[in-house]
């Protein structure tokens, strides 16, 4: 059953990389296997729980041993505007006499406990690597208490072993598709409603695009899952389009979305300015096609004047304290062509992006915002190289995810975080200038020249 | 006396343990040139690893055997090897600390002897310690898998004396809840003694947040294995918690350097132990920069105590933290109002409080409740939550501390740590005057000094 569902979502038609493929390499599907005593990154319960946890009224319970929950809880810095039991960790906390005997009447105590004590719209349960090898029905245990307690409890079953963190966050998709998504039916379904995917409202960013879209009269039915409530996603087939963001991880749910309920989607982003404005244009487009009033394609070019000729504006000033610096891009590589081309406009120079997780039509674009330099196109660059471009002052500042913070640190390199534990909000328009600000505390902050000068018994 | 109540519910909220891979991953972090690999899904290390990330604020280098769905079912002797070789390749580390996890255990893998055959025909490996420790996620936290790992390593390398001779030196073996800070400060009050300390795990080597000068992609400093070799040259062997009881009486045993465990390194009594302890055994009075520090403590006792008195504490810690803090909270006059730890260790009943719950954070603040409040919290981050709903000040202490700096120097061990703890706690409970009835800082303060 696991196994089918994963085989199919390794096969996804509607992933632009998958598209990208010969024919013989996609019927290899995407597992890739990770390599022993060489492999980083989460596994696919983190990735289910990532893409499910920013749901913030429901009880996230963790069928397993405390690692699970306990090394990990309320550490992702996904937002909410209400409720905050997202943020308390539920967990079975399987000990040695819960494997020997079976974990299933503990965890349907503990399903009925929560219920009791928080009165949540869902439980959402989370089966892990050891609930799955002693046999514990997730499923059944579920089905079980929701029909014995009158609340949905839903199974999300992602056990670690059976992949990353990605595969993780489809499995996630996936559970929102069978058990959530169409249960319940709005009374105020609207012609400009669309749902965006794949948003976690990560330090908020959710509110840097939110009030674009309602001065165009567009209401997000729901995030999902950034700030969702239970409700809202239960709700969001109504919606008449769909947005994809971060596209690896949640496609395959708009691809079912768009068989059962008929909603278009698009794959787009918010970050960089270019981006906010073709997303903007594509939402325009898709709701007008679908009978929304008209005038919205002429509201939305005027917004998009005004907000980027704002934006660049107030970008001006940094370009004197920013021109000609060297900035090493790390991330996952999904659109970063568009942070390129922002900090291009501010005379950074892109001496070098990762596009280790990029389509390639990204990579493409990615490439011709370089000049076409293909040595600037890292899939990955080892840690140690990483630190010799620092050293070697071949990057004078890096933006990454944390794994990679020290290596910049200590070579005494500026570094900002630009992924999911960062603290502040890059999206849509303010979020890009949001980003050069930070940019520019950072690398023209005073203690480079005082940490990096020796110490006086050093000078020869 | 305390009732130590352990009621095993079904549904722990906000979890206060943390997992024993990861304590035994941690003891790691401590060894020179090392690289540990966790024998399970790649998610056991990722999230262990970025909670060490997160309050270190340093990399933390550890790896996985990455189990998959197939090497679940039909065994992951494959995975280790491939791991050890990837690791011995890429990283070149002196030793190697293979840990396993719920996942592994459950399937009921033979690590032990898997390593055996894999060092047996795997030449790379022969110069590597490669020291596997047995540390399920489901039995214990994050104190069991540190002792776990210190006991294995022990086991590993140590050896008795034999014909070298027995150097100036004694063997310290450092609890879990002891930052790189404590550890700094116990090698100086050795090291005022005139004897070296071999410290195993020593984190104040490595995890002390310094700048090394190139690349490593092991642990950037910590206890050598060759240092571990020589243990039995000690004179002694000094273990700091209960948790370390069982690595202390393997030493003992293996090397037959005689060892004595302290219940804990902070508080006037306590530090008293280990002076006497120190003062035997390189057969000198204890040092006058110990005495000073000793009177400084016992000023700030006195300055402090006004503060403490009839004030409420609740702490959350893993057993040998909540010992630590308890005792020294009720030596000051305080109350400990809530208790609540991670294992039921028969100890914490000495300490005086009404109950010592296993539990959660939920647990703390019913605790907190039941009590009518707390002036003060004592627990790791995690703790926010609960001092926020209700106001009350937290200070943070144990693992993990991420969103605060300098949580590994943090400094509670020694008459100077003792010192500095008191004057923090006094100064964050001087801040808050009485919450119920205690007029604190006007009744003590300003009064006594404008009568003197």
């Amino acid at each position: 059953m696991l196994k089918a569902k994963i085989a199919e979502l390794m096969h996804e038609p509607g992933c632009a990389k998958n598209q990208a493929k010969s024919d013989g390499d996609r019927k290899k599907g995407c597992g890739k296997s990770l390599t022993p005593g060489a492999a980083a990154g989460g596994c696919a319960f983190d990735g289910a729980k990532i893409a499910l946890q920013p749901i913030t009224d429901v009880v996230h319970l963790v069928h397993g041993p405390i690692a699970c929950e306990g090394n990990s809880w309320d550490g992702r810095n996904s937002w909410s505007s209400g409720s905050d039991l997202y943020r308390k960790g539920f967990t079975t906390d399987l000990t040695n006499l819960d494997i020997i005997a079976g974990g299933e009447k503990k965890l349907y105590k503990a399903i009925k406990q929560a219920i009791a004590k928080h009165k949540p719209p869902a439980v959402f349960v989370y089966q892990t690597c050891v609930g799955s090898l002693i046999g514990d029905d997730v499923d059944a245990v579920c089905r079980a208490a929701t029909e014995r307690l009158g609340t949905p409890v839903i199974p999300i079953n992602s056990p670690g072993f059976v992949g990353s963190k990605n595969l993780g966050n489809r499995l996630g998709g996936e559970a929102l598709f069978e058990h959530v998504i169409g249960t319940v039916e709005p009374d105020d379904a609207g012609p400009c409603d669309i749902n965006i995917l794949g948003e976690y409202n990560v330090a908020g960013e959710l509110d840097q695009f939110r009030p674009l879209l309602a001065r165009l009269g567009i209401r997000l039915r729901a995030s999902i899952t950034g700030d969702a409530r239970y409700r809202e996603v239960a709700a969001c087939h109504t919606a008449r389009a769909n947005m994809v963001l971060c596209s690896q991880a949640l496609v395959t749910l708009a691809r079912k979305m768009k068989e059962k309920w008929g909603i278009p989607y698009f794959e787009g982003s918010f970050y960089g300015i270019s981006d906010t404005s073709d997303a903007l244009r594509n939402i325009a487009r898709m709701l007008v096609e679908r009978g929304a009033d008209p005038t919205l394609t002429d509201r939305t070019e005027a917004l998009i004047a005004e907000e980027e000729a704002r934006a660049w504006a107030r970008l001006e000033p940094y370009k004197a304290r920013l021109a000609g610096r060297k900035v090493l891009l790390y991330t996952g590589g999904v659109k970063s062509w568009s942070v390129i081309q922002a900090l291009q406009e501010v005379g950074m120079e892109v001496v070098g992006s990762s596009v280790r997780k990029a389509t390639e039509a990204d990579k493409l674009k990615a490439l011709e915002r370089l000049g076409g330099d293909e040595d600037k196109l890292a899939d990955a660059i080892t840690p140690r190289d990483m630190y010799a471009m620092f050293k070697d002052g071949k990057a004078d500042m890096m933006l990454s995810g944390g794994r990679s913070q020290f290596v910049a640190l200590k070579a005494r390199t500026p570094w900002i975080d630009i992924n999911q534990e960062r603290h502040h909000g890059y999206a849509a328009y303010d979020g890009m200038v949001a980003l050069v600000r930070e940019i520019d505390l950072s690398i023209n902050s005073p203690i480079w020249a005082q940490v990096r000068a020796p110490a006086p018994w050093e000078n020869s | 006396m305390a009732l130590i109540v352990d009621h095993n519910k079904a549904l722990s909220t906000s979890p206060l343990k943390v997992s024993a891979p990861l304590g035994a991953a941690l003891a790691f972090m401590g060894m020179r040139g090392c690289l540990p690999m966790f024998h399970g899904s790649q998610g056991c290390t990722a999230f262990a690893l970025v909670m060490m990330v997160r309050h270190f604020r340093e990399a933390i280098p550890l790896q996985t055997t990455a189990m998959n769905e197939i090497s679940t079912i039909l065994g992951g002797m494959d995975q280790v090897e491939e791991g050890l070789l990837n690791i011995a390749k890429r990283a070149k580390p002196e030793i190697i600390g293979l840990i396993s996890t719920a996942l592994t255990e459950t399937r009921g893998e033979d690590m032990a002897g898997d390593v055996k055959v894999i060092r047996a025909r795997n030449k790379e490996l022969a110069d590597i310690a490669v020291i596997d420790v047995s540390a399920p996620d489901f039995s214990g936290s994050l104190e069991t898998g540190w002792g776990k790992a210190v006991t294995a390593i022990i086991k590993a390398l140590a050896r008795p004396a034999g014909n070298h001779a027995k150097l100036d030196r004694v063997n310290l073996l450092p609890g879990a809840h002891l930052t790189p800070g404590d550890v700094e400060a116990l090698k100086d009050i050795i090291a005022d003694f005139g004897l070296e300390a071999m410290v195993l795990p020593d984190l104040s080597d490595s995890l002390d947040g310094h700048v090394p000068d190139s690349y490593t992609p092991t642990t950037l400093g910590g206890t050598s294995v060759a240092s571990v070799r020589e243990m039995g040259r000690a004179r002694l062997t000094i273990a700091v918690g209960e948790h370390m009881r069982i690595a202390a009486k393997t030493a003992e045993g293996i090397t037959g350097v005689p060892s004595v465990l302290l219940d804990r390194v902070t508080g006037l009594d306590a530090v008293d132990r280990l002076m006497v302890c120190l003062s035997t055994v390189a057969g000198m009075p204890v040092p006058a920069r110990q005495r000073r520090a000793r009177s400084q403590l016992v000023d700030a006792m006195l300055d402090g105590h006004f503060y403490f008195g009839g004030r409420s504490v609740a702490i959350a810690a893993e057993p040998a933290l909540l010992w630590s803090m308890g005792k020294l909270a009720s030596d000051m006059g305080a109350t400990v109002a809530a208790a609540v730890t991670t294992q039921p260790v028969a100890m914490l009943a000495e300490l005086k409080a009404e109950r010592v719950i296993v539990g959660d954070f939920e647990d703390l603040e019913d605790q907190i409740l039941e009590a009518g409040g707390a002036d003060l919290i004592i627990a790791n981050s995690n703790g926010r939550q609960v001092a926020s709903r209700h106001g009350i000040p937290l200070f943070r202490a144990g693992f993990p501390v991420f969103d605060r700096l300098g949580a590994a120097h943090l400094t509670t061990a020694g008459y100077r740590g003792t010192r500095d703890l008191i004057t923090q706690l006094g100064n964050i409970l001087m801040e808050r005057p009485g919450h119920a009835h205690e007029p604190s800082e006007h009744a003590h303060g300003h009064q006594s000094a404008a009568a003197g």
